[in-house]
């Protein structure tokens, strides 16, 4: 037998759980029935098993015994907000935060926060809290919940606009605080219920007991829901059980008519009721391109109403909405269909039929859900080109002269045709008109035709007259076929148009991947986009991301005078710390003017991308939405890529470090005994006496031991990138002198001749390290050069920049290779004939060259007696200055 | 002229050779291996000099020197491997008054000391004349010699020359000569420094023997080397 197979989805929901806080909803069906005294009570009596409670906010509403069981709790002060000239005291969610209770009592779940708070609404910051891993007890009223608003105002005649979304129910432990309705209206009647002013006109009706009773079965079934649900839960996370897999899909078809939330929460109501994940799917159809601005807005709130439900959301183009609605249908596998029937004209049904009557003809396996809507008046827009068009006056011309040419050539040729023929022959200028020109030239085709035909043709000839009823039926299949391929053409051109803007959308879209494949630079790609989205989507565009792993910081816009306030930012952060969307249009931080997406891939946030409006509108259309979405996976995945890029960068470095410090080890072994050996047999045969020869041998590998040492520790400077450099002006007939001083050992059984003019203008270096590379490039000239030989150092001036020279007498370097004596542990073949020498000294010269801003030319001497060494002092280092007459 | 030598160095090698070539060179040897016996050694004995070692184990060297310097007349040379300019410089700046950096000459060691040792007896009257060589700088005559032949500076020449001279053998900073040869509304800058060095070796030094009479210490400053 199969072993039971836990639902992946069900395990990551309780994974999601851990180190959350737990919500506790105390839920009631009308105000007064005590949920915030039971709430108190309860974390009273937490508090005395020891737990660290505190109040987040509650509303006492003055009564004596709620304000009693207040006072034993830490209550965290309440932030104070000035709106409007008023001032108003909000929970301070960042200071409960701070505190870190294990519990926190929150009352009135459903409260809209002030303006320009974090969330608009405060179960958002409960969800923070719960998310910091502090448990939560609030409450709320069944009319509140969402997905029963429609439900309850239908009955009350009270709609309340502060809801909380259903998902918030969907984890929470919930307590119903139930009283029997009479006893609420008892204690109505006492005045022991607190409501607001403007509620108390509506009083009576609220509190009629039948109200009541709807309400408090609501209630309970809504915590039964609760319960059922989560026992699912854990029955899947199990692996226990097996009846969902096949459940039901719903699908709720939105369009662009008020009234879509309804239908949307009706959708919910179905889809919690069959316990089904359920889509809200609009229909992108041809009129959607003449969508006015607030039915696009319209279309975007309904979808994200449907999301906070937590529908999926879904668009999908389509010539008409039937058939949009239909496809989607079977590609979902869905069983329930929700949709409103807007109670439209008799006129339009008749011409346009009615969708929800096709729908259900159409569609056999699933069930339909139809909602009355709102009566729409269908006068709102022109009538636009399709099948009314009323045709150009050059269509009618053409059509005109088409029809002439044929009675012309028909009247030539009527000798050899018959009567049924010039009837075909007259189909042509039909055809013609109501492809080429739609429906009303191609009626007026038909007409013409027939009457033309009729005229010149039919018996009796010359007369409008017909006397035979077949001829009659020959003018109406004109008209007939008019109207067929008039209908025909515009439904093909209907579904052209759409494959056309499909295939823009595929070739922008291709067209922004193709150039971007091509960067390898981080900025150059984050430019790259944050113009593109610009240009493709007509929107200020900035890209935000964590370059270096440093705080997150914007790497590129569109418009280089963007501005982002704190709020902006703090959007911004919020979107690449939770991975979702905040900002204008989203559920968080909605007060900025900008909307912040994240850059995702897997689970990964790369970036932010923020788009906003300059006119100050919605960001991006709703129909722009699925393109917008689009450019940022595509975005996400460039991102992404340069990271690995740069990954894969960073291992190459350590790879190449790694292969240095081998070199460097077996040099340093070698480099660093060779001279100690010398050393200890020199001082070993000490004993016998010292001879000049034995001094002579330990001094000189001392030294060179030493001279090692310095090139290490130079070399590990510059590899540490802890050079500091110290500019002076200097003077290169002295720093030569100095060098040549020091080197003096190394160029021992060498003549050196130091040819530098003491009127040569002074540079800035730094003077230390100048020296060391003059020091390296004297003692490679001491090894290189043929013992006996004369070293030369040569400055000379020459077209504005300083060049000074050291020239050996020697083998010189392997001609082609000569700049590869420059890295690092690099002999050249053939070069080992002398003992010592790691390679290290050339490249610490190239290394300290750069550093001050120095060329360095390594070549052969022009007579080819040798090799040269060249520093290379750009007219940038030369001091040009005249000086003061004191010093001349 | 022996003298009474502390030797601050926390290695025991380099405390046996000091004390060794100082011995061989007549002076009277104190031995500390940390900052606290050294301070100490140096109030308890009063030594003459102190060859201080920077890296110590129980304190930086540098905070050392103006505690040795309030303690008494010691001259102070820093001996120490750390080859940083900006150290030599602050250790000159707290009163030290020379360095030689590891690995030393031991030879070029005791003729810093022999002219730190001989700055410490006279320093209380300027010298009205300086002899090097066959060059004399006579300070009331304010004359430059060369053998019988007067050499002819220019002022800031001269003054560079004589603030050297009062130190023969010891290292002047760049700063030093420039605030003490360049008047406050002259715009004291080591580039005018570098051309009067030049000048002066011009009329100072043979040809192809740059720096046998002025010493560069790169990064640092200047030294009129005591003997020619």
């Amino acid at each position: 037998m199969e072993p039971p197979r836990p639902d992946p989805e069900a395990l990551l929901r309780a994974a999601a759980q851990e180190g959350r806080g737990r919500l506790k909803i105390f839920l009631g069906a009308a105000p007064g029935v005590g949920k915030t005294y039971e709430m108190l009570s309860e974390g009273m009596a937490r508090r005395r098993d020891g737990v660290d409670v505190v109040i987040g906010v509650v509303e006492t509403h003055g009564r004596a015994e709620t304000e009693a069981l207040t006072r034993g709790h830490e209550i965290v002060p309440r932030r104070e907000v000035a709106y409007e000239g008023r001032t108003l005291r909000e929970m301070d969610l960042d200071a409960i935060l701070a505190r870190a209770p294990r519990l926190v009592l929150v009352d009135e779940l459903a409260h809209t926060n002030a303006p320009g708070s974090r969330h608009p609404k405060r179960h958002q910051d409960v969800a923070e809290l719960l998310a910091a891993g502090i448990d939560v007890y609030s409450t709320v009223n069944i009319q509140h919940v969402e997905s029963l608003n429609d439900v309850v105002a239908s009955f009350t005649r009270v709609r309340v606009r502060e809801t909380v979304p259903d998902s918030v129910f969907e984890t929470a432990e919930i307590e119903v605080v139930d009283i029997p309705p009479d006893e609420l209206i008892e204690r109505l009647k006492a005045g022991k219920v607190y409501l607001p002013q403007e509620a108390t006109r509506a009083l009576g009706h609220f509190f009629s007991k039948s109200n009541l009773s709807a309400l408090r079965e609501l209630a309970l079934r809504r915590a039964a829901q609760a319960v059922d649900a989560r026992m699912l839960d854990d029955v899947r996370a199990l692996g226990l059980g097996g009846t969902w897999a096949g459940g039901d899909r719903i699908v709720v078809a939105i369009n662009e008519l008020p009234g879509c939330d309804a239908l949307v929460r009706a959708a919910k109501r179905v889809a919690d009721g069959l316990r089904g994940p359920w889509t809200a799917l609009f229909v992108d159809t041809p009129r959607s391109a003449h969508f006015t601005d607030d039915e696009h807005a319209r279309v975007a709130a309904t979808m994200t109403l449907a999301a906070q439900l937590g529908a999926a959301v879904a668009t999908v183009p389509a010539p008409n909405v039937v058939e949009g609605i239909q496809s989607f249908l079977t590609d979902a596998r869905a069983t329930q269909l929700v949709i409103g029937k807007s109670r439209r004209s008799r006129w339009f049904e008749l011409r346009h039929g009615s969708v929800v009557d096709r729908l259900i003809r159409d569609t056999p396996n699933v069930t339909v859900h139809v909602l009355p809507m709102p009566t729409v008046a269908d006068t709102r827009r022109p009538a636009r080109r399709r099948s009314g068009q009323p045709g150009t006056p050059i269509g009618y011309a053409v059509t005109t002269f088409l029809i002439a040419a044929i009675t012309a050539l028909a009247t030539a040729l009527f000798h050899i045709l018959d009567l049924g023929n010039v009837a075909l022959l007259y189909l042509l200028p039909v055809m013609v008109a109501a492809s080429l020109f739609g429906l009303r030239t191609g009626l007026y085709a038909g007409l013409v035709s027939s009457l033309a035909y009729n005229f010149f043709f039919l018996p009796p000839v010359g007369t409008f007259s017909v006397n035979n009823p077949e001829n009659i039926l020959s003018v109406f299949v004109l008209l007939g076929i008019a109207i067929a391929t008039s209908q025909l053409t515009a439904r093909v051109r209907v579904q052209a148009d759409l494959a056309a803007a499909s295939a823009r959308t595929n070739a922008t879209l291709a067209g922004f991947v193709r150039q971007i494949a091509a960067i390898n630079d981080l900025d150059v790609a984050a430019q790259m986009i944050c113009d593109d989205l610009r240009r493709l989507l007509q929107v200020q565009v900035v890209l935000l991301s964590t370059p270096l792993g440093g705080p997150l910081d914007v790497l590129a816009a569109s418009d280089p005078s963007y501005r982002l306030d704190t709020m902006d930012l703090a959007a911004a952060k919020w979107a690449f710390d939770t991975g979702s969307p905040a900002g204008k249009g989203s559920g968080t931080l909605a007060a900025s003017e900008w909307l912040f997406q994240p850059l995702k891939v897997g689970d990964r946030v790369l970036g932010v991308l923020g788009v906003a409006n300059e006119a100050g509108g919605d960001p991006v259309r709703a129909d722009r939405l699925p393109l917008l979405s689009s450019l940022i996976d595509q975005s996400a995945l460039v991102l992404e890529r340069l990271r690995l890029q740069a990954e894969m960068r960073d291992v190459d470095v350590v790879r190449t470090r790694d292969r240095l410090r081998a070199a460097l080890l077996s040099s340093v072994s070698h480099d660093l005994r060779t001279p100690l050996t010398a050393v200890i047999a020199a001082a070993a045969q000490l004993h016998d006496g010292a001879t000049p020869d034995l001094i002579a041998t330990i001094e000189g590998e001392a030294a060179r031991l030493n001279r090692f040492v310095a090139n290490l520790l130079d070399m590990a400077r510059v590899e540490a990138g802890a050079l500091k450099l110290r500019i002076e002006a200097t003077d290169l007939s002295d720093a030569v002198a100095g060098a040549a001083h020091d080197a003096r050992r190394a160029l021992k059984g060498h003549g050196v001749q130091l040819d530098v003019p003491p009127d040569l203008p002074l540079v800035r270096v730094d003077p230390q390290l100048l020296h060391h590379c003059l020091l390296n490039l004297l003692d490679n000239a001491g090894r290189y050069g043929d013992p006996g030989t004369e070293i030369v150092v040569e400055g000379r001036n020459r077209f504005g920049e300083l060049r000074l020279a050291v020239l050996d007498h020697g083998p010189g370097l392997p001609p082609g290779r000569e700049g590869e004596v420059f890295e690092t542990f690099r002999r050249l073949e053939g070069s080992d004939r002398v003992a010592g020498g790691t390679g290290l000294g050339l490249a610490i010269v190239k290394a300290f060259a750069d550093a001050m801003g120095l060329g360095v030319e390594a070549a052969n001497r022009a007579d080819a007696t040798g090799a040269a060494f060249t520093l290379i002092f750009p007219a940038a280092l030369i001091v040009r200055e005249p000086l003061p007459e004191s010093t001349a | 002229m022996p003298a009474r030598i502390l030797v601050v160095d926390d290695d025991a090698a380099i405390r046996r050779l000091l004390r060794n070539t100082l011995l061989r060179a007549g002076h009277d040897v104190i031995e500390a291996g940390d900052g606290k016996t050294a301070l100490r050694q140096a109030a308890a004995e009063h030594p003459d000099a102190v060859l201080l070692d920077l890296g110590l184990p129980d304190r930086d060297g540098l905070s050392l020197i103006p505690l040795l310097r309030a303690a008494g007349e010691a001259v102070i040379l820093v001996v120490s491997a750390r080859d940083a300019v900006e150290e030599k410089v602050t250790a000159l700046d707290l009163g030290a008054d020379d360095f030689v950096t590891k690995p030393f000459d031991t030879d070029e060691l005791l003729a810093r000391l022999r002219v730190a040792l001989r700055h410490r007896e006279r320093s209380e009257a300027p010298p009205h004349i300086v002899r090097r060589g066959d060059l004399t700088i006579d300070f009331d005559t304010r004359t430059v010699r060369r053998g019988d032949t007067d050499l002819h500076l220019t002022r800031k020449e001269y003054d560079v020359l004589g603030l050297l001279a009062r130190h023969i053998g010891r290292v002047v900073t760049h700063d030093r000569i420039l605030t003490s040869c360049w008047s406050g509304d002259e715009d004291p800058r080591i580039e005018y420094l570098r051309i009067i060095i030049r000048n002066l070796r011009q009329k100072l030094e043979p040809p192809g023997e740059i720096g046998s009479v002025i010493a560069n210490e790169l990064g640092v400053g200047y030294r009129l080397r005591a003997d020619g």
